[in-house]
């Protein structure tokens, strides 16, 4: 379970840098997350490359998918960037379900090899994927407070704040808006990639609309423009949603999809209280002295 | 030649269809500004809520569509009253955030009452007309009926009822309407009604062709979203061009492509427009 806040964690941080430094917004985290555990799923079982070369061939790919994005929004609107997102998470979801050749359509790709896995109990296996998991969340966490603290991610705030401002200071608005949202986009290709070799399988039903819930959500509870809360956050939301299901447990005479319908309205539920009473989440940003 | 036709008319029979939703999508976007993802859900309730009417009330399909706008507008209203009115202040994007979370919460609310089986509903069987060497199944002809009739009646509460203009106004400068006395709220929850009713009305129009679940709406968002933005985020005309011209190239589009890309047709469409030509077939300046 820790492992799974972990890919939320490395998610929200990626929101993070996007939505709570340079104001900018993906809807379609979970088509990047997807783009990523589909390339390093196919790099690994079908051309046999070596795990970390299919987890950096997912980050390098997702990143460039986002910096199509990007500069096709670049001069709109942010509803434009929203709008193209959320479209591509549903087309990665298509291509994987229709291209049956690569991607095994419905059936999914399974065999995705873990590091030590099979040498190594399954108890064991798990516990390295935590440390592994928690290595990268500790380096884009590292990475990303780097960028906050840095001139760079002042000029990134300046953007969120006020653009105009930004670019009449000299700024060039466009170019640092699509590195963030590259270096983003690539951030959640890694906790794709990760996810894939985790899990061992990948099919596009496990990367529907509500994981972009679960990330945005982790963000928000933890709090937007801070590096820490989306750490926090991921945990919290991991810790919400087993809550749910032991909560879901106690009601009686549910059919089994009720009880999934439940858990899932409660999940959409809380993005709008959060969203409504607690906008800052837990920790609110400061912004920080440089 | 005769089946190149026969896609075209498809095509702008699919088109009629989804420019119900898109004038709803992209009025709410032109009074509200915010791009309204639950959208997707309340056309989800509409075509569950003409089921009841059909299958439980025993109406007629014509019939049953009036129960779907009212039912998506009502649920419209009250989801934009308590939920995303007070997030405007916030921000566009925050808004549309919380459409998406909305989305989820309506769309499992819908899945815990009915489950997800693939729903029929209950409708006479009818043999396709043949026109030539065209043929057209009657219960799309009767669907590009409604879908008419309901634009129809849009263009002319908007162009001749005194709410209708003030609902323009609004949408074309809130800062002046307002100084002229409009109440924004109040256009506000009318469009919410409107256009998440014209969503229902979409929702079962589409529904009538197949069959509904509870992710019937969310199918479709792509679509929509490509028809509000190819023709001009906010513009209603743009809306029904936009949704036209998405129509006939999804149709078109089975030509080359394996029939499940129909909607991905929607995304290219979107990318293109963007790219060449942002502020769409008809729509404002679009930054």
């Amino acid at each position: 379970m820790l492992t799974f806040a972990g890919f939320y964690g490395l998610m929200a941080l990626g929101l993070n840098l996007v939505w709570g430094m340079a104001g900018m917004i993906n809807l379609g985290l979970v088509g990047f997350f997807a783009f990523g555990a589909y390339v390093s799923a196919l790099a690994t079982v079908n051309l046999g490359a070596p795990i970390p070369a299919g987890v950096g061939a997912a980050a390098a790919l997702t990143a460039g998918a986002g910096v199509v994005m990007a500069l096709t929004t670049r001069n709109l609107r942010g509803d434009y960037l929203a709008i193209v997102t959320l479209g591509f998470s549903e087309v990665v979801r298509l291509v994987a379900s229709n291209e049956i050749w690569l991607t095994k359509g419905t059936d999914g790709i399974s065999g995705i090899p873990g590091p030590w896995r099979g040498r190594v109990t399954p108890e064991t296996f798990n516990l390295i994927y935590l440390a592994i998991v928690a290595v990268f969340v500790a380096a884009a966490f590292w990475l990303l407070q780097r960028i906050r603290y840095s001139p760079y991610g002042r000029v990134l705030r300046a953007i969120r704040d006020d653009e105009q401002i930004a670019a009449i200071a000299g700024k060039p608005v466009v170019a640092f808006k699509v590195q963030a949202f590259a270096v983003s986009a690539g951030i959640l290709g890694t906790a794709g990639a990760l996810y894939g070799h985790y899990i061992s399988y990948v099919a596009p039903d496990s990367f529907t609309p509500l994981i972009t819930i679960y990330a945005v959500l982790a963000l928000t509870a933890g709090g937007t423009g801070d590096n820490r809360g989306a750490v926090v956050g991921a945990l919290l939301v991991v810790f919400f949603m087993e809550s749910t299901r032991f909560a879901t447990g106690w009601l009686p005479g549910l059919r089994p999809v009720q009880v999934a319908a439940v858990r899932e309205f409660l999940i959409g539920a809380s993005l709008v209280v959060v969203l409504r009473w607690r906008p800052g989440g837990l920790i609110p940003e400061r912004i920080p002295r440089i | 030649m005769a089946e190149l036709l026969q896609l075209l008319v498809n095509g702008l029979m699919a088109g009629t269809v989804l420019a119900v939703p898109a004038i709803g999508f992209t009025a709410i976007y032109a009074v509200l500004r915010f791009p309204n993802f639950a959208l997707a859900s309340h056309a989800t309730i509409g075509a569950f809520g003409g089921y009841v009417a059909n299958t439980a009330g025993g109406l007629p399909a014509w019939a049953a569509v009036a129960v779907a706008f009212a039912v998506a507008g009502l649920v419209g209203v009250l989801s934009d009253t308590f939920v995303l009115r007070p997030l405007r202040p916030a921000g566009a994007i925050t808004t549309a955030i919380a459409a998406v979370a909305l989305n989820i919460a309506l769309e499992n609310v819908v899945r815990f009452v009915f489950g997800n089986d693939h729903r029929g509903y209950d409708l006479p069987l009818q043999r396709d007309w043949q026109v030539a060497a065209i043929r057209i199944g009657p219960q799309q002809f009767q669907n590009l009926v409604i879908a008419l009739i309901a634009m129809a009646a849009i263009f002319l509460f908007l162009a001749l009822t005194r709410t209708g203009k003030a609902m323009r106004a609004v949408a074309d400068n809130p800062t002046l309407a307002n100084v002229k006395g409009v109440d924004a709220d109040r256009v506000g929850r009318l469009v919410s009604f409107v256009g998440m009713g014209l969503a229902g009305v979409g929702g079962m129009l589409l529904g009538l062709d197949t069959s509904i679940d509870p992710l019937t709406g969310f199918r479709v968002i792509l679509s929509v979203f490509a028809a509000a933005v190819v023709g001009g985020l906010g513009s209603i005309p743009g809306a029904v061009v936009g949704a036209l011209t998405i129509g006939v190239a999804e149709e078109l589009s089975l030509v080359a492509l394996a029939p499940a890309y129909r909607s991905a047709v929607g995304f290219v469409a979107i990318l293109l427009v963007l790219t060449l030509r942002p502020r769409g077939i008809l729509g404002e300046r679009a930054y």
